[in-house]
């Protein structure tokens, strides 16, 4: 009886599993299919079993080394963008007037591509590794402190009141309502922040004379009309970013348990 | 500060009457709305005050300006002899989702104006104790707010109000988001505890039925720019039961209040 349950209870998990992965399955038989009727030039589209035999050999090669040094820039970037972010964003957003200020200068930031910044971030790092960290961060610290002050400035103002009744000085108000109230908005901004430090640092690999990391990876290969190896890159990247995404989904339901209820 | 010496100060069932309210030439705008001027008015110290208006006469704002939760132009508020800041006032929002802190558990609510006085660990949790058995509530208070129903979560947001023993306890429409059936447990579990306690309570309420139940005082307000109209006095025995609402005292006294209420509105 419980041998039945828990088999057809396994069965469900499959197909539910099945089901939440039907538009990948369909996308790959879409590329085996026209890899494999030589719809397109195969110098251009290899197989997918190609691709990923490339990406498992080179999972045994140079590529985790690639793969590691992107994620430690982007992790690198993405720290100093929180560290310096989270402070500011506060600054601001609990000053209205302060922002306000800057509302500006903030907007006009907000809407410049990080990329066009390349040159001067050259210009003021020389072309060194720091300087492809230096203009993710700069991105990432824009998209940090505009969400933390937003958050702090849309705070409900009813928590603030009941802390102020119970008798708590400003700093508890601060420390104990404030701070949580933005958590969720925090989060928002520290996972889109992420993404983009890993779209810069890439994009900075690519074209900023790097040796080095999967930018400089993907750009390396299609150069050399590797394009197993081009594909493959991508699919590690493409990893690495989901992965993250993942990861701050998983803390951010941790610590802020209480959105959305 | 000994557990003894602390706790005797933060029971609230402490035998020390609550303070009366005095409010003298109160002004209040908007603006350039006037909502009160020259407004005096006088609460009961140890009793329970409902006050009823029309919409937007501004009982929120009163409640709000007399427990320190809003500006107000001029005027002078005295608890007793004594000012806001050296008295103890609780508060009851309407809306307990807004007013809870949904990153604490339950029992972690109750105990943040504890850890806001200073008592210790121990101290909090005899406290806590001490309240749970007060309510005689079941509520696993080991949930997140967001985890219990509205009249729980309402329930635990007195209780927060009540921890540190205030002499003064405000509440804004608090069952007014609330259903029927947890309406009637919390009016009941408060009466209980105002009759364990004698502190001052001004309740805002936006059922007259309600706010003549519950009262010693019914306070009357008149429409923009607001002023009293009258205060009534309900002196029925308590506990109030069911069977209260259909006495003659209750009936009259709630004509009453309807008639100068309908009188302050069409006038
Ligand atoms: N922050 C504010 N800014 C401007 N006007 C306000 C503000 N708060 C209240 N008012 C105005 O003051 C008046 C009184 O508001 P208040 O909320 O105190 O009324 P109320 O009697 O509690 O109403 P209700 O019966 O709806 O609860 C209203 O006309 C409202 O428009
Ligand atoms: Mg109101």
């Amino acid at each position: 009886m419980s041998k039945i349950k828990s088999t057809s209870a396994l069965k469900l998990k499959m197909i539910s599993l099945l089901a939440s992965n039907i538009g990948t399955l369909i996308i790959l038989l879409l590329w085996w299919g026209i890899a494999q009727m030589q719809l397109i030039n195969p110098l251009l589209l290899p197989t997918p079993q190609e691709t990923l035999v490339t990406l498992w050999v080179s999972l045994w090669q140079d590529l985790p080394q690639d793969f590691f040094l992107t994620l430690y820039r982007s992790l690198y970037a993405f720290v100093i963008a929180a560290v310096m972010g989270v402070p500011v964003g506060i600054i601001l957003g609990s000053n209205e007037q302060i922002y306000y200020s800057c509302e500006f200068l903030i907007d006009f930031f907000r809407s410049t591509p990080a990329t066009a910044m390349f040159p001067l971030f050259l210009i003021i790092f020389g072309i060194d590794d720091f300087s492809k960290i230096a203009v993710a961060a700069f991105a990432a610290w824009l998209i940090v402190f505009f969400n933390v002050a937003y958050g702090v400035m849309s705070t409900r103002k009813t928590r603030i009141l009941a802390a102020r009744v119970i008798g708590a000085p400003r700093w508890r108000i601060f420390f104990d309502v404030v701070f949580f109230e933005t958590l969720p908005q925090t989060f928002i901004g520290l996972r889109t922040a992420i993404s983009l430090t890993l779209v810069v640092i890439i994009v900075a690999e690519m074209f900023i004379g790097s040796t080095n990391g999967m930018g400089q990876r993907i750009i390396d290969a299609q150069q050399t009309f590797d394009l197993k190896q081009m594909y493959a890159s991508i699919i590690a990247t493409g990893i690495m970013g989901y992965s993250l995404n993942q990861v701050f989904l998983v803390i951010e339901k941790r610590f802020v348990h209480w959105k959305g209820k | 500060m000994t557990i003894e010496t602390t706790n005797k100060k933060f029971s609230s069932q402490a035998n020390v009457i609550g303070p009366k309210i005095t409010v003298r030439g109160l002004t209040k705008r908007f603006g350039n709305e006037l909502l009160y001027s020259q407004f005096d008015l006088d609460i009961l110290g140890g009793a329970i005050t409902c006050i009823f208006g029309p919409n937007g006469c501004g009982k929120s704002t009163l409640l709000n300006v007399i427990a320190g939760l809003a500006p107000y132009d001029s005027g002078r508020i005295l608890f007793g002899e004594k000012t806001l800041k050296e008295t103890k006032v609780g508060y009851v929002f309407q809306n307990y989702r807004d007013a809870l802190f949904p990153w604490m558990r339950a029992v972690d609510n109750i105990k943040y104006p504890l850890k806001v006085a200073g008592l210790s660990k121990i101290q909090q949790k005899l406290r806590v104790e001490e309240l749970i058995a007060l309510f005689s509530t079941k509520i696993d208070l080991h949930r997140y707010p967001y985890e219990l129903s509205g009249g729980q979560q309402q329930l635990i947001s007195i209780m927060r109000a009540l921890a540190t023993g205030p002499e003064v306890l405000f509440l804004d429409e608090p069952f007014s988001a609330l259903d029927y059936e947890a309406t009637l447990t919390i009016r009941d579990k408060l009466q209980e505890v105002f009759q364990l306690s004698c502190l001052t309570t001004v309740m805002v309420s936006h059922d007259l039925e309600e706010a003549v139940y519950m009262a010693d005082k019914i306070l009357l307000l008149t429409k923009r720019p607001t002023r009293v109209a009258e205060i009534i006095d309900f002196y029925a025995e308590r506990p109030r039961t069911a069977a209260t609402l259909s006495e003659k005292e209750f009936i009259y006294t709630k004509a009453r209040c309807l008639d100068i209420f309908k009188r302050e509105v069409y006038k």
